[in-house]
């Protein structure tokens, strides 16, 4: 599903760089995103999968400048790498000396106008919210039309809006529909709709298919896949269904408690997760396929971010926990020599704190069940 | 307690299987009248759930699996006796339990206990887990004096997990977690002692980490309390998961059934083979060839005959004319499907063209 559109060492979309996100609250300041750094290449689908409070959504308003008061970002830089021509969506083939990295971050208002639904769009989780009940959808569309390209004509935007509504495989027909007459499935398609409106490089998704049924859901998902190997964008998929974004995505961040735990591609996720919160959350989802057996899960729950644990914030949950665990913050690094191999924040993979070889999927089961076996021992004592 | 499979589990209670059932609906039907746009027509009429009929054994889960508006929660509602049946029957122990007097409906609720999606909306917010959990035992008079109540709400904070209890008990469900609040609805399901749960997508709005421990909890009791239940949700891995056996609903029919192993690993009817190709599998090898068209239809002018018919890429001029009948495969399994022939029921024999249509008949 994946397979590369991007083409490898060219110049990345989007870099991220130790971005953090403070709310500051009477109770105190709760710290939402801490030191996240990603890269994002060009026609890359990249998964953020994290739990409520993980500060997936955070990390997806703070590199398109959404947040608003208690919300600050307190540090970091999101690179945005620019394409040299624009000549429409379709024809990508920029070969002209590149223009200046901007850092989305530091741009002004005025600048982050130009950016906004040119370069950059996002689409939310609640299509009912996210559209206008009393407007219909031509002019929901042909209005980012008439602010961002003001020499269009009418009859060009209605052009251009029967365009994107084929695109998304919504009939021309509904173009005078209101939302309230467009079932959920219809009404995120029109949102993907608008967000595609001006051909962007990068569309951000926050959680986009959650609230629809599974068949809608996987019509949607492929429709995206489709539109995304036609048109060329970049992807970030937010979601807390990482069983998805191992179908979806081309690389998939883990995020845990406002930070950065584990980033592999899909492939080497699946095969061998690094930070023991992977693997738990890989094993937390029952299959339809395979052997049913009983599944362990994660002990505990996600902390609350005004009080998270010290050192690695998952060490209360962890069953492979040691001496360092609680202490110190583990950094994200790669997990081995190789330069392809996963980023991960564990202290099992630094040799200067753990002397046992990286954790296999074997001893990750084994640690788990015995948590899991203890816990309900626990209860019946 | 031995720490044992979900498969195990089946061939025991398979073996429980020659007991009687504790709960059953027999031909449930729910229609709901709606406001017309017309002042003096006919007042419109959902069709929310059409002659549905299953068991509930004690020990055992029964899977209920459609999408939104496809009748699932209806069905749980009715059993709960919180509609009341347009038609059909309700059994409790064999004997009906329809409109009866008010302390014949305390009883059956004590017998059966229903937990909600949402534990956000489910817990009064304004009462602490001593009032939530008390209320049911003296209400069911299950607690003799204060000392008795306390004693027993600590037993049942400790049987959901949520220890140690004595520092839950004054707590308000703003103060607890997504996960813990559920915990507390299950306390209060349990509290009055019942045979049945009815669990209505009791994990879907949890944490994805949380899911599952929740989820292993309710199977523990369904084991230790040979507790009966109802599973509703709408993601069929967890069903295959939860429960023994699995029942898919489509926009209020029926249309497939039996053990839940054989429904997803062979399933019949083309809707459960559209609902299994949607969902995510981490170890699908390629984009399965996914064919769906439409949406689900307005169950107020429903589509006649099958109703999956409009969105059936197998469908023939018979699917549209009426319901078809049962089918069995064999092992408990069958379906509403005229792929498969006109099934068990008594139906005219004029159709028998379409027999010839379908594919090889399994069995």
């Amino acid at each position: 599903m994946s397979n590369g559109v991007f083409t490898a060492g060219a110049r990345p979309l989007l870099e991220i760089k130790r971005v953090s996100v403070d709310y500051r609250a009477e109770s105190g300041t709760v710290h939402a995103l801490t030191d996240v750094s990603l890269t994002l290449e060009r026609g890359q689908i990249l998964g953020l999968a994290g739990e409520s409070g993980s500060g997936k959504s955070t990390l997806g308003y703070a590199i398109t400048r959404l947040l608003k008061p208690p919300a600050e970002i307190t540090g970091g830089e999101a690179l945005y790498y620019p394409r040299t021509s624009r000549q429409g969506m379709g024809t990508r083939n920029g070969a002209a000396p590149a223009p200046a990295a901007v850092d989305v971050l530091k741009l002004t208002p005025g600048q982050l106008r130009g950016l906004r639904w040119k370069e950059l769009a996002i689409v939310f989780q609640s299509a009912m919210n996210a559209l206008n009940p009393v407007i219909d959808i031509a002019a929901q569309i042909t209005d980012v039309l008439r602010t961002h390209q003001p020499g269009l004509s009418g009859r060009q935007q209605r052009a251009r809006a029967i365009e994107l509504l084929r695109l998304v495989g919504i009939a021309p027909d509904r173009l005078h529909s209101f939302p309230h007459e467009l079932s959920g499935g219809m009404r995120q398609r029109a949102i993907i709709a608008i967000a595609l409106a001006l051909g962007p490089e990068l569309i951000i998704m926050d959680e986009p298919t959650t609230a629809l049924d599974v068949v809608v859901q996987r019509e949607i998902l492929m429709q995206l896949i489709g539109l995304r190997n036609d048109l060329g964008f970049s992807v970030i998929f937010i979601t807390h269904d990482l069983s998805l974004l191992l179908e979806l995505a081309d690389k998939i961040a883990i995020m845990y408690a406002g930070r950065v735990v584990e980033l592999a591609t899909r492939d080497e996720l699946k095969r061998l997760p690094r930070h023991p919160y992977s693997y738990g959350m890989l094993n937390s989802f029952p299959t339809i396929h395979g052997e049913r057996r009983r599944m362990v899960g994660i002990p505990g729950a996600p902390p609350d971010l005004r009080s998270v644990p010290s050192g690695c914030s998952f060490h209360p949950r962890c069953p492979l926990a040691f001496a360092p665990c609680d202490r110190v913050v583990p950094a994200l690094r790669q997990a081995a020599a190789e330069r392809s191999d996963p980023a991960v924040a564990c202290h099992r993979y630094d040799p200067a704190l753990s002397s046992a070889p990286p954790p296999t999927n074997d001893e990750f089961a084994a640690r788990y069940a015995a948590a899991y076996q203890a816990a309900r021992e626990g209860r019946r004592a | 307690m031995t720490h044992s499979s979900p498969a195990e589990k089946t061939s025991a209670a398979d073996r429980a299987d020659a007991g009687a059932p504790i709960l059953e609906a027999v031909g449930l039907r729910k229609y709901f009248s709606v406001r017309g746009s017309k002042l003096f027509g006919p007042r419109p009429v959902v069709h929310a759930v059409e002659d549905t009929s299953f068991a509930l054994y004690p020990g055992r889960a029964l899977a209920l699996v459609g999408e939104s508006g496809s009748g699932k929660t209806t069905v749980a509602r009715m059993l709960a006796r919180l509609y009341q049946p347009t038609a059909g029957a309700l059994l409790y122990r064999g004997a009906p339990a329809t409109n009866e007097s008010r302390s014949a409906l305390l009883a059956y609720r004590r017998h059966v206990q229903m937990i909600f999606q949402d534990p956000f909306s489910s817990l009064n917010s304004n009462h602490n887990v001593r009032y939530i959990l008390g209320r049911p035992l003296r209400l069911h008079r299950h607690a003799r004096n204060r000392r008795d109540e306390r004693e027993r709400i600590i037993t049942l904070l400790n049987t959901v997990s949520l220890s140690p209890a004595e520092q839950f008990i004054e707590k308000y469900p703003h103060q607890l977690s997504g996960g813990q609040r559920q915990r507390v609805a299950i306390a209060r399901a349990l509290a009055t002692r019942p045979e049945v749960l009815l669990a209505d997508e009791p994990v879907s709005m949890l944490d994805v980490s949380i899911r599952l421990d929740v989820l292993n909890l309710l199977l523990d009791l369904k084991e230790r309390e040979r507790l009966a239940f109802l599973f509703i949700t709408h993601d069929i891995a967890s069903a295959r998961y939860f429960a023994e056996e699995t029942l898919v609903m489509y926009a209020g029919q029926t249309v497939e059934g039996g053990p839940s192993d054989e429904v997803i690993q062979r399933p019949k009817h083309p809707y459960t083979q559209l609902l299994i190709s949607a969902a995510p599998d981490p170890n699908r090898a390629e984009a399965a060839p996914f064919q769906a068209r439409g949406d689900i239809p307005s169950l107020i002018t429903p589509p006649s005959g099958c109703r999956f018919h409009p969105r059936c890429p197998h469908a023939m001029p018979v699917c549209r004319e009426r319901f078809p009948g049962r089918t069995t495969f064999g092992g408990g399994h069958w379906a509403h499907c005229f792929l498969y022939g006109e099934g068990g029921s008594a139906s005219d024999a004029a159709a028998t063209q379409t027999t010839a249509l379908s594919p090889a008949r399994r069995q």
